[in-house]
């Protein structure tokens, strides 16, 4: 590409410069066309000459310059150490037990608490800052070990996204978490609880909702805040696990097909409409509904429905100190409508499924309390059900999940969470689990969303 | 269908609110990230412009919640001034990312960084965080320094202008009735302060250095061991100790601060809390950027002249 790129320029190059030299050598003599061609010649090499002169001297001027000066106050070291781009570092780690010695069978999401012992879900590595005057860039790549040891690396997003379109326009186009909800375009950090919600892990899989399309949002011109968003993606792989996924058997309890992408109705299309409204001084209420429509592949011709609602209450006091004292609310509902088409029994070899629709429902409600500076307590109930099938699905069970935690903050860049986790599944006992996370963070001051 | 005609409408309904509005009377929208800044925008804005701030006198102005409703008043903007120095830089980069306003994009005329060609004070000359949440560029509190304030104030006025030009003149004045009240005031708040000069005094975070270097106080501790890091009691024993043996006596604290703290470290030594505020408006009669000074110099004066 690149090297295209350079071909192209010096043919560009070399074009123009004959086609400028083209009247002259029609005019003139080989002989006189030489002299000309030395006087040009002569004549660059003096502009050198000069340019070399002048950059040396400005090199003395700034020398000279900035040995007595103390500190010039615009050249402070950030400019020179955030220069073009912020670099963060972010790390999490859990440690904890479970009743369980499956503790993944429980613990789904992949960056959760994986096994008893220690576990390091999440590292992330983030790079963002303006690419031109016209996109900002931006892109975490993601570190996580396995139970083993071994460590794996995704790109969990890499994106573009406008700065100055038109109409209060704005497009982003890349790899990107997909504003679904609340909770899923968020990255591990910055959620309230140690693990990730069961109703997002069983409708978005265990990477939330996420792949490689673009995005296009519009600020609504109303008084209050209301924004309309359309994302497209690729429907297929992992992050896409209602779609076309491969491990969408744990869904239908089929042999996925292989599906290709016939028509623009084969991607993933994700629309969300989102408003907020100050209720007081100190209460603000944003509230949205979201939903994914694409096709999946337990047959050829068969299509996945969700629809989302999420709600989100925050009061802070008048006067808090660090944003503390304050209380919050969030709430999601997710509803999954997947055509299951006539397929073959992945656990019953030779077996088929009959055409069915399979439809699961869950959410969850949590309450935040931020005490006093740095500490904040909070309280999760989630449940998730899964309607009649023609097979048995240990994702599809109906469970109830009830967890209380606690955060302290010993400063914006760390924290360390202890949290409690009561699991109640259809036909299996009852599970205890304590988890205790750590996290530390390098580099970009964070800035937070609401 | 219903999609596509919902934007037509607004758009038609825009236009002809376009139309009708006669383009004179139209004020510029200017937006300040803190009430301070608000002030010292109004002073100089006039009746040329709506000014709004987005924290309240009362809140933190590090952690101010980057609530939607903030996305929607910068998005019609004209103008932004911001701190600068990172104060915002928890939670103004998101707001200004959703609001996608081009006309307050770094280095054009609408943004105005109210920390640009302030002479910083405490620019650390390693970034190290074990040090504590360290402003990169340097103490952001400095607006209650009125050499600095001025300097702002000129930056708002040669911005303002830029952006509209056709109230230049107005703003040319307002500034040069703002300088001239404040050089006024200057010479008096020198002569209220000028018997305590060198006295010691405590504040809760490092947020009065530039009013101390200005009327040559003394800060000897604050209750923050480390810029936004919570006290701790070792912390404040030392602070206690340091008070008592440098005779400073007075605890400057502003609304969004920890007052029990203060209290508690006021009481064993033999001090006073006073309370404070940077920002006009969270205490009563302190509208203006000189009648914020005016009250912040005399209370500080009042409790210097108590425990002299």
């Amino acid at each position: 590409m690149a090297r295209q790129f350079k071909t192209a320029a010096l043919s560009v190059v070399v074009i123009s410069c004959l086609a400028a030299g083209q009247p002259l050598l029609a005019q003139q003599s080989p002989d006189s066309t030489a002299r000309r061609q030395q006087r040009m010649l002569d004549s660059v090499v003096a502009t050198l000459r000069a340019v070399q002169a002048r950059l040396d001297s400005l090199e003395r001027t700034v020398a000279a310059a900035s040995i007595p000066a103390e500190a010039p106050p615009a050249a402070g070291p950030s400019r020179a150490g955030g220069a073009y781009m912020s670099i963060g570092f972010d790390a999490l780690s859990d440690f904890g037990w479970s009743t369980t010695p499956d503790v993944a069978s429980l613990q789904r999401g992949d960056h959760d608490p994986k096994v008893r012992g220690f576990t390091i879900p999440n590292v992330e590595l983030t790079f963002e800052g303006a690419v031109d005057p016209y996109f900002k860039g931006f892109s975490a790549l993601v570190y996580k070990l396995d139970a083993n040891g071994e460590t794996h690396v995704e790109l969990e997003e890499a994106w573009a996204q406008t700065t100055s379109l038109p109409w209060n326009l704005q497009a982003k186009a890349g790899q990107f978490l997909t504003e679904f909800g609340r909770q899923n375009a968020q990255h591990p950090h910055a959620w309230a609880f140690v693990d990730q919600p069961l109703v997002l892990n069983r409708m978005f899989g265990p990477d939330g909702l996420r792949g490689q399309g673009a995005k296009l949002s519009w600020l609504l011109p109303t008084d209050f805040y209301t924004e309309a968003t359309v994302a497209v993606l690729n429907s297929a792989g992992g992050t896409a696990f209602s779609f076309r996924s491969d491990a969408s058997g744990d869904i239908h309890g089929g042999t996925p097909v292989e599906r290709p992408v016939g028509s623009l109705t084969d991607l993933l299309v994700v629309p969300r409409l989102a408003a907020s409204v100050d209720l007081t001084d100190t209460q603000t209420l944003v509230v949205g509904a979201s939903a994914a429509f694409g096709p999946n592949n337990s047959g050829p011709n068969s299509r996945t429905q969700m629809y989302g609602v999420d709600a989100y209450y925050k009061w802070k006091a008048e006067t808090g100190q660090a944003g503390f004292p304050f209380a919050s609310w969030q709430t999601e509902v997710i509803t999954r409508r997947y055509d299951a088409a006539a397929r073959t029994a992945q656990l019953a070899p030779g077996g088929t499924l009959p055409a069915e629709t399979l439809n699961d429902w869950g959410g969850y409600s949590q309450l935040l309390w931020g005490i006093r500076p740095r500490i904040i307590a909070g309280l999760r109930g989630e449940i998730a059900r899964g309607g009649a099938a023609a097979f048995a699905s240990d994702l599809r069970g109906d469970q109830e999940r009830v967890s209380p935690n606690f955060t302290w903050y010993p400063s914006e860049f760390s924290k360390l969470r202890l949290q409690y986790n009561y699991d109640r599944r259809a036909g299996l006992p009852d599970e205890h689990s304590l988890w205790l996370q750590f996290e530390f963070m390098l580099g970009a001051h964070a800035a937070h969303k609401f | 269908m219903t999609f596509i005609a919902v934007p037509k409408l607004a758009i038609t309904a825009l236009l002809a609110l376009s139309t009708v509005t006669p383009p004179t009377t139209k004020k510029l929208n200017v937006v300040a990230t803190t009430p301070d800044l608000a002030a010292l925008a109004r002073e100089i804005g006039g009746d040329a412009v709506d000014v709004k701030a987005l924290a309240k006198p009362s809140e933190d102005p590090h952690f101010v919640d980057a609530k939607p409703s903030h996305i929607i008043t910068l998005n019609r903007a004209d103008v932004l001034i911001e701190g600068g120095a990172e104060l915002e830089i928890g939670w103004l980069p998101p707001l200004l990312e959703s609001a996608r306003n081009g006309r307050l994009a770094a280095g054009s005329p609408g943004l105005i960084v109210a920390s640009d060609g302030i002479k910083m004070l405490e620019v650390p000359t390693t970034l190290d965080r074990s040090r504590g949440d360290v402003h990169a560029l340097g103490n952001p509190h400095f607006i209650i320094d009125p050499v600095a304030a001025k300097i702002v104030a000129s930056h708002i006025a040669m911005h303002l202008a830029q952006v509209d030009p056709s109230s230049a003149a107005l703003f040319k004045a307002n500034l040069a009735r703002f300088n001239a009240a404040v050089d006024a005031k200057y010479v008096e708040w020198q002569k209220t302060l000028a018997p305590f000069r060198g006295m010691k005094i405590v504040t809760y975070h490092n947020d009065f250095v530039y009013f101390a270097d200005r009327f040559k106080l003394d800060v000897v501790e604050t209750l923050e061991p480390k810029p936004g890091i919570a006290p701790s009691p070792a912390h404040l024993a030392k602070v206690i100790a340091t008070m008592n043996s440098e005779n400073a006596r007075v605890v400057l604290v502003q609304p969004y601060q920890n007052r029990k703290t203060a209290e508690t470290v006021a009481r064993q030594a033999n001090g006073t809390v006073l309370d404070v505020s940077q920002q006009p408006g969270a205490i009563k009669g302190t509208d203006t950027y000189v009648e914020l000074m005016d009250t912040l110099v005399h209370s500080v004066a009042a409790a210097l002249q108590v425990k002299r």
